[in-house]
């Protein structure tokens, strides 16, 4: 399936990362490249079988649901790029 | 003694309990060969403070009896793991200056054990790369040479076969998403091995697609790969799809007698085109394990074909979702924001500058087939697929096979720079025969085995049952025998 500049466009916007329009051509095409390869998968005969969901037939581990640690403000602070006043900052997002 | 970086774990471990040499020694030795290695680029943060108080401290240890197999080896770490107030950036700009408050479980369990740190090693960024080339801090060097060109270590854990290779350390950890830890394994003449999904845990390594990453160890000799992956593996309530099983002595399991196993070798990795050098190595290992004593049996494994397409669905999905966290708010990098710029614009820019071109194209793929109208044709399909890629193996097992032996790659190391140009999918071939063992959770293992027509090392791919990474290793510690690759790199860095 042949990916248009359009798409491109949506996806750069659904994935957060800013495309320049002059280079969504570009990255049109990859896409359609990768896409072209991805659909080998069509020729594959799927009726009946379920998606894996699990690598390992395994239950997820479960644990009580108690609090296990906190009080680590500074810690989980530490790498902010703009932390003030034991909070993260970032731009205002309501008016 | 003399070049002690050459030393292998087994080794260095005896020496050590012997007293013939001590870890302070040892650690010295490398840090040294690191320094003298800078063409190489393969420790990108070194770590000399860090590793001299280890190797002090297992030094003390040493005088008493009974310590850990790992007690005083100097080891290198991939910088996908998080290293306590030591950077650790998985080879991104978005992690730039990142210094985690916490240790991952596997360098705990490799300090627990006595283990040194020497530094963090080079790797494509969020290990999304076969020849070390999208890593933020440049292209890792493969220590072999055949002409002027200079070769890839492949990748994505190309600084840890670098590093290994060229006795810089002696062993490092690696991860595996779709053959991370065997390309550059094969691509080096070293050894390296991804266990069963579940056997080492995940908490603490930077994700790349969680159900597929597993952490192993990349060392010079098949016995080296069976102790450090004791040390590494464990149940670990923090990862949820830990296994809850113990850890076996893998290095008991290396008799080197594999009389009456039976060895699979799978009709549908004979590709077409694939270089006759290649063949030939497949053809003469399977000679090596039949004279060892193995039953050589042809299997199918059908679905071979669509795991590279399934692989290339599902990995950047789950990388979509992982990499989701990256947003200038909690760790590492943000963009300078203009004036009216808004948190949307924030999250844009910096990943925009953040994530390599490589990262930002599987991010985007990963988006494109989980969003809406496209989960089912793309998300869901690859998963099924994934279910039969899975089935094939497990009838092959229940059917009485072994170890399946295949070609760690299809071919060896190429020069860096020379895909460039390349559609990004002639990279992805790089993994065609080790990722459909990522799909099945299986344990897989690279050994060197021979050389091509110009001399440089190629590997071959032995695939085990699930948790039997004790028979895989024995199965591969005979291929290792029979091959007899001691070949090293002549020095030119």
């Amino acid at each position: 399936m042949a990916i248009d500049t359009d798409t491109a466009r949506r996806v750069a916007k659904l994935a957060r990362i800013r495309v320049e329009d002059a280079a969504l051509p570009a990255l049109a095409q990859e896409f359609s490249a990768i896409l072209g390869f991805i659909e080998q998968l069509n020729e594959v005969d799927v009726d009946g079988i379920e998606p894996m969901t699990s690598v390992t037939p395994q239950r997820l581990y479960r644990r009580d649901d108690v609090v296990t640690d906190g009080n680590q403000q500074a810690a989980i602070l530490a790498n902010a790029p703009d932390a003030r006043e034991g909070f993260f900052a970032v731009p205002k997002v309501v008016e | 003694m003399t070049d002690l970086t050459k030393l292998t774990i087994a080794d260095a471990r005896d020496a050590l309990r012997k007293g013939d040499v001590t870890s302070a020694e040892l650690t010295q030795a490398c840090l040294t060969a690191i320094d003298a290695a800078d063409a190489l680029n393969a420790f990108v943060h070194k770590t000399p403070e860090v590793a001299k108080s280890q190797a002090e401290a297992a030094d003390a240890r040493l005088k008493a009896d009974d310590t850990p197999d790992l007690c005083g080896i100097p080891l290198g770490i991939k910088d996908l793991f998080c290293t306590k107030g030591v950077p650790s950036q998985a080879a991104s700009g978005i992690l730039n200056g990142f210094k985690p408050e916490y240790e991952s479980t596997v360098t705990t369990h490799l300090f627990d054990a006595g283990a040194v740190m020497l530094g963090k090693l080079n790797m494509d960024e969020f290990a999304m790369g076969s020849s070390n080339e999208t890593s933020v801090y440049g292209d890792a060097v493969n220590p072999w040479k055949v002409d002027d060109r200079k070769l890839t270590p492949g990748g994505s854990s190309g600084g840890s076969a670098s590093a290994v290779a060229a006795d810089l350390c002696l062993g490092a950890t690696g991860t595996d998403t779709g053959g991370s830890i065997r390309q550059p394994a094969a691509f080096t003449g070293i050894t390296g091995i991804k266990p069963t999904y579940g056997r080492v845990s995940r908490w603490g390594i930077i994700a790349f697609a969680s159900s597929l990453d597993q952490a192993g160890p990349m060392t010079k000799t098949v016995r080296d790969s069976a102790i450090m992956l004791r040390a590494m593996s464990g149940f670990d309530p923090k990862d949820s799809t830990s296994a809850n099983i113990p850890v076996p002595d893998f290095e008991a399991a290396l008799t080197g007698d594999i009389r009456g196993k039976v060895i699979g070798i799978p009709k549908e990795y004979s590709m077409d085109g694939m270089p006759a050098e290649i063949a030939k190595l497949w053809e003469d290992g399977t000679v090596m394990l039949r004279d060892a004593g193995a039953e050589i049996r042809d299997i199918s494994l059908p679905h071979t074909k669509y795991a590279l397409p399934a692989y290339y669905v599902i990995a950047p999905a789950e990388a979509s979702s992982n990499l989701a966290r990256y947003d200038g708010v909690r760790f590492g990098h943000r963009a300078k924001l203009d004036p009216g710029d808004g948190i949307t614009e924030m999250y844009e820019k910096t990943r925009a500058e953040g994530f390599g071109a490589e990262v930002q194209r599987r991010v985007m793929v990963g988006t494109y087939v989980l969003s809406a109208g496209f989960y089912d044709a793309y998300y869901n399909r690859a998963r099924k697929v994934r279910a039969l890629i899975k089935r094939d193996f497990d009838q092959v097992f229940a059917d009485g096979v072994d170890a399946i032996l295949t070609p760690a790659t299809p071919s060896a190391a190429f020069g860096l720079g020379e895909m460039a140009d390349a559609d990004p999918i002639k990279m992805y071939l790089n993994d065609v025969f080790t990722v459909t063992v990522n799909l099945a959770g299986l344990p897989g293992i690279a050994v060197p085995a021979g050389t091509d027509a110009s001399g440089l090392p190629l590997g071959l791919q032995l695939i085990g049952r699930p948790w039997e990474e004790g028979d895989l290793l024995n199965v591969a510690y005979s291929l290792e025998r029979a091959a007899g690759f001691v070949a090293k790199p002549d020095r030119w860095w």
